[in-house]
């Protein structure tokens, strides 16, 4: 069994989802785990789209840090060589309309058939949405980054979502850091196994059907 | 003509008990702060705040929210600030939550003279329930209301006295298609021109949407809002 801090786990999860992305192409990062893509981008002619109004993001040095400059997260950001800024309705045509190649998002729970709920738990308050659902349905592929299990250890692939869904549209790759799964024809497939992880371990954690 | 008032409450004379208002910005990014704390010093209530956050705990619209002055928040995240949950289990505020897309649309509808129009963001959600469905060439869409309101308080970076704004990088955001969208437009900026000072390929928001213009007091800066 594979024991990691939460920074590891992300920083595992985050390195593997970096190795899928191929420029060239526009990449829109959410919030959490998707942040930590960027540290681990190494492929050229790849562009970081953030939807509060910028195409081009890139780190920033502690000394640069601009308030004015921010990303989705609200956290100091770069501009690249040849960004651009733009309004927030410009910043969702390009999502909405297709113009963003991979969006790489959290997620609460995923179902067998590779939906997604993100954005609201059931009980507490439905208070934030932000740009998950124009991302579901805009982006050209949708990348889910998360834990493979809650806190309480139960599985967060699940047959079914118990939590309100953030769009009907499967997402294409889930990565956590048990497993890689592609979406074929609404089902979920185990592509990968991470470093140290046996199958029967990603069978006793996972509650959601997959092919194999 | 000068559109540019020194006094912040004179420039706030329109509003009003029960408006609805627009207020730009990203969280802290890009909001009017010293128009939000104008407004927090004016004796108005029951208003609609139209913004994507309700600011953050204690800063920006989270003190006009603290004053219970806000009737209705639209926005797309409220998590930004904790205190929007405690009034809203509370009964004291009404939420209508909307995806960022929707609302940024919405008000350039609005903006734009339109009654509405149809997306596929959300369809098949709890954020459809209610609202229209419609098949466009074979795929669902749903009906979104365009937004339009009473006053406008957004952030720019430099005007010139005509009005003619620039923005300046991620604190542009929302503000542009929010001066659009409101029958009196405020606001506030870094530094004010004469006309012909900004080059007029690099003018964002042409000056016939903006009412009045008025020099920010307060600025975000990285050691937080501060005032200058």
């Amino acid at each position: 069994m594979t024991t990691l801090s939460k920074t590891d786990m992300q920083h595992l999860i985050a390195k593997r989802v970096a190795a899928e992305l191929e420029g060239p192409c526009v990449v829109n990062l959410g919030i959490g785990i998707p942040t930590l893509v960027a540290e681990y981008m190494d492929a050229g002619d790849i562009y970081m789209h953030t939807e509060n109004g910028l195409l081009g993001v890139t780190d920033v040095e502690e000394a640069d840090i601009d308030p004015n400059l921010v990303n989705a997260g609200k956290l100091p950001v770069g501009e690249a060589i040849g960004s651009s800024f733009f309004n927030s309705s410009d910043s969702f045509a390009m999502i909405r309309g297709g113009h963003v190649d991979v969006a790489i998002l959290g997620a609460l729970q995923v179902d067998q058939t590779g939906v997604i709920a993100n954005w609201a738990v059931p009980g507490k308050n439905i208070m934030g949405v932000g740009g998950a659902m124009d991302l579901l349905v805009g982006a050209k592929k949708v990348f889910v980054t998360m834990s493979h299990t809650s806190k309480d250890g139960s599985s967060k692939l699940l047959k079914e979502c118990t939590y309100p869904i953030t769009s009907t549209r499967s997402v294409d790759m889930i990565f956590t850091e048990l497993a890689v799964f592609e979406v074929v024809n609404k089902q979920l497939k185990l592509v990968e196994l991470m470093p140290g992880v046996t199958i029967e371990e990603v069978r006793a954690k996972t509650e959601a059907d997959f092919i194999h | 003509m000068s559109k540019v008032i020194s006094d912040v409450q004179d420039a706030l004379a329109c509003v009003e008990s029960g408006h609805t208002i627009l207020v730009g910005g990203f969280g802290l990014v890009g909001a009017p702060l010293s128009l939000i704390e104008g407004l927090t010093e004016k004796d108005v209530t029951d208003l609609t705040i139209v913004s994507n956050n309700l600011g953050e705990s204690g800063k920006g619209l989270g003190i006009l929210l603290n004053q219970n002055k806000i009737k209705k928040g639209i926005g797309s995240y409220f998590t930004s600030n904790r205190d929007v949950g405690d009034k809203y289990q509370k009964g004291e505020i009404e939420l209508e939550l909307l995806p960022q897309g929707t609302l940024a649309e919405s008000l350039r509808a609005g903006g734009a003279g339109l009654g509405g129009y149809y997306t596929t963001t959300g369809v098949g959600t709890d954020l459809a329930k209610g609202k229209e469905e419609r098949e466009i060439d074979g795929v669902n869409y749903i009906f979104e209301k365009a937004i339009r309101a009473d006053v406008a308080l957004i952030r720019a970076h430099k005007a010139d006295t005509l009005g003619n704004l620039v923005y300046y990088k991620t604190a542009r955001n929302f503000n542009p298609l929010m001066a659009t969208a409101a029958k009196k437009v405020i606001v506030e900026v870094d530094e004010i021109v004469e006309p012909g000072a900004l080059n007029p390929e690099e003018i964002v928001t042409p000056f016939l949407y903006v009412d009045t213009i008025i020099q920010a007091q307060q600025v975000l800066t990285k050691e937080g809002v501060v005032n200058r």
